[in-house]
């Protein structure tokens, strides 16, 4: 098992392929961001962490996110390291649930298009539908799940395209070119291309694979394509962004929420990513 | 004597391959990161290749004979019996290398692993036994070894991290969710998509994403092929019942899958707080779709018990399947009646049973003292490790 190297020749991507209807909301934002010649910023919170989360979220959106995702604590979350698993147990012994954490996101009127992301148990236990049909009804755009690779996603998108709610896929670095293509062809909102082999965590140095992986998602979709994992900073979101569509930034935010950073303090901090970006 | 239906059309195919995408019935599957999907489909490739080919069957039986001590025995316990008025024979994995069986599916594994050129072997580790089994196929084939196992199991089964040391594996506590077997394997996952690269996840059990659990039983099956084989002689016949405990459910799966296009009626004991047959609701974890504890969130509970081997609050796919089909059935038995049952083995045989093991003798105790197995009933039981790492926390238990 390696990362895959990008091929000379591009893929040819057919717009839309394997989709029916019109982008929805979150790719609709982004493509329309896009279009005029800016980087997109999608910064991460853990839905629930502190009392003062859903102000943390409307600071982060103030400050310039294009969309925000939105963690669901799940007991297990397996793709992320130290940081967020800190949040996510916090979250939880403050008595957050993910049911809690939707319902909450429907009044918050944050201005920019949310993605969930959790892990596929959650959804599982509630049930496709149900679970589909209540994030449609909070208003929230997207949902990412990062345990269910594209084999297995069928019945989860299925029912989250019928409720109207864009399932963004993960591709990572270890992805061979025909798996690229059919993660493409099932991926709504944006092209989720995970930065480096390894969870969640701020990293001192842009990983290599970085550019690797957004460069052979560029090629392969016409998705807006964003590079998280391993995004930390204003240098490597940059760096990041010469290639990719956009960053994710996670844990770099979360572990400043953490050490009591509050809604003004992650305001802060995405604000200057966004200029950091702006500036190219 | 239990009623059990007439399995034999039913059972055809039974614990053969896996469905498309590796299922048991509705169970199974592969929910993993993307990062970990080529790899979970190299191995799947490699598996395959490998139990196909007779130069690899013959290096593993090689090392199963010479080294880990195969074939175990089948013992007939004439004391117990006698009290229990059923007939009572134990397939002695607690006599390979190491001391239970998860030595049989760790030399596959480590095989395969330098098949297909992976220098590094990660392993969760409840009890200890999986970490010590991974770590001597370590130092046997030459291979690196880390080793993940809950902060809270660290402490009640020291004398087997020391044995991972001393092998020269690297044993990292756990720090993180309930400290114990869940949360090691969360660690093992975790390590693994950064390391995929260059490592194998050695999985204990029959469980994970495919190919594990499929591979795992078909590497234990050796103990119920050797069971099966060695029960004809001595009772002319198929035992009545086969009765093994259940964690992930390896020693299980291998034992069943000898026994399960035959008559006998398959028991899986649990620990009654880490019963995921009994207790648990479907969900997807560790890369399968399962049954697993969990509240009604889809948060994952913390399981409980006095054997370290056992707390785990899922059970493998291929289980929960054989389950919801029949084929076999699950009960749960208490800590009290395991530490009855490991003092009972040890004064009435002169076997000291690992406590998980000490779970299936607990159900049969149990069992044949309701009538709920009739009197003279033939019974195999597989006693998956010796007892001499818990030995130190029954003398604290007992004190
Ligand atoms: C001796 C022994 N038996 C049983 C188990 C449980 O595992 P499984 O259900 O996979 O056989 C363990 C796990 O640590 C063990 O050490």
């Amino acid at each position: 098992m390696s990362v895959v190297q990008p091929t000379a020749v591009a893929a040819t991507v057919q717009v839309g392929e394997g989709r029916s209807g019109s982008p929805g909301a979150l790719e609709t934002r982004l493509r329309q961001r896009r279009a005029e010649g800016r980087k997109l910023l999608v910064p991460y919170v853990t839905g629930g962490l502190g009392g003062d989360w859903l102000d943390v979220v409307r600071a982060v959106a103030a400050a310039g996110a294009d969309a925000i995702e939105v963690g669901l604590p799940f007991s297990d979350p397996v793709m992320d390291g130290p940081t967020i698993q800190e949040a996510s147990s916090r979250a939880l012994e403050s008595g957050a649930t993910p049911q809690g954490i939707v319902a909450a996101l429907r009044e918050a009127e944050v201005g920019v298009p949310i993605a969930v992301m959790t892990y596929y148990n959650v959804v599982a236990r509630t049930g496709h539908r149900r679970m589909a049909t209540e994030i449609a009804r909070s208003g929230i755009a997207a949902a990412i799940l990062p345990d269910l690779p594209v084999d297995e996603a069928g019945p989860w998108v299925d029912a989250a395209d019928a409720a109207g709610v864009e399932t963004v896929l993960l591709a990572a670095p270890t992805t061979p070119d025909d798996r690229l293509a059919a993660i493409c062809r099932r991926s709504r909102g944006f092209l989720y291309a995970v930065g480096l082999l390894g969870v969640t965590g701020e990293r001192h140095e842009l990983a290599a694979s970085s550019l690797l992986i957004a460069a052979r998602c560029k090629q392969a979709t016409d998705l807006p394509v964003l590079v998280g994992v391993g995004v930390s900073t204003t240098d490597q979101a940059r760096a990041v962004c010469a290639v990719a569509d956009g960053v994710v930034v996670g844990s770099a935010l979360v572990r400043r929420l953490l050490d009591g950073a509050g809604p003004q303090g992650a305001g802060e901090l995405v604000a200057d990513l966004r200029s950091g970006i702006d500036r190219g | 004597m239990t009623t059990h239906e007439e399995t034999a059309p039913a059972a055809t195919g039974l614990m053969g391959a896996p469905g498309p995408g590796g299922r048991f019935g509705d169970y199974g599957g592969r929910y993993v990161p993307e990062s970990l999907v080529p790899a979970c489909i190299e191995l799947a490739d490699a598996f395959e290749g490998a139990w196909a080919d007779a130069a690899f069957r013959a290096r593993l039986d090689g090392l199963l004979g010479s080294y880990a001590g195969r074939p175990t025995p089948v013992t007939e316990c004439h004391r117990l019996s006698e009290q229990l008025g059923v007939r009572v024979l134990l397939k002695r994995e607690d006599l390979t290398h190491t001391g239970s069986h998860k030595i049989n599916n760790v030399l596959g594994q480590a095989l395969l692993a330098e098949r297909m050129g992976k220098p590094r072997l990660i392993a969760e580790t409840g009890a200890g036994q999986h970490g010590v089994a991974t770590a001597t196929a370590a130092a046997l084939l030459g291979l690196e070894c880390v080793v993940y196992m809950g902060a809270v199991d660290v402490e009640r089964q020291a004398l087997n991290v020391f044995r991972m040391e001393l092998l020269g594996a690297e044993v990292r506590p756990v720090v993180s969710g309930s400290r114990t077997l869940k949360d090691a394997v969360n660690d093992a996952l975790r390590d693994w998509v950064a390391s995929v690269e260059t490592t194998h996840y050695c999985i204990g059990s029959v469980m994970g994403p495919h190919p594990y659990p499929y591979m795992v039983r078909q590497f234990q099956r050796v103990v119920g092929d050797e069971a099966r084989a060695q029960c004809r002689v001595l009772l002319g016949d198929d035992p009545d019942l086969v009765v093994a405990c259940i964690g992930g459910g390896s020693n299980a799966a291998g034992t069943f899958a000898g026994f399960v296009d035959t008559r006998a009626e398959l028991v899986g004991v649990e620990a009654a707080g880490g019963a995921a047959l009994g207790n648990g609701l479907p969900g997807v974890v560790h890369g399968m779709r399962s049954q697993f504890l969990q509240d009604e969130a889809g948060q994952i509970l913390e399981a409980h018990s006095i054997s370290a081997g056992l707390d785990y609050p899922g059970i493998g796919p291929e289980h929960a399947h054989l389950a919801a089909i029949g084929r076999a059935r699950y009960v749960a038995v208490g800590d009290a009646e395991v530490l009855a049952a490991f003092r009972l083995l040890a004064e009435l045989e002169g076997i000291i049973p690992a406590l998980e093991p000490a779970h299936a003798i607990a159900w049969l105790v149990r069992a044949a003292g309701t009538g709920e197995i009739a009197p003279g009933a033939t019974v195999l039981v597989t006693m998956s490790g010796r007892g001499d790492k818990d030995v130190q926390q029954v003398k604290e238990m007992l004190a």
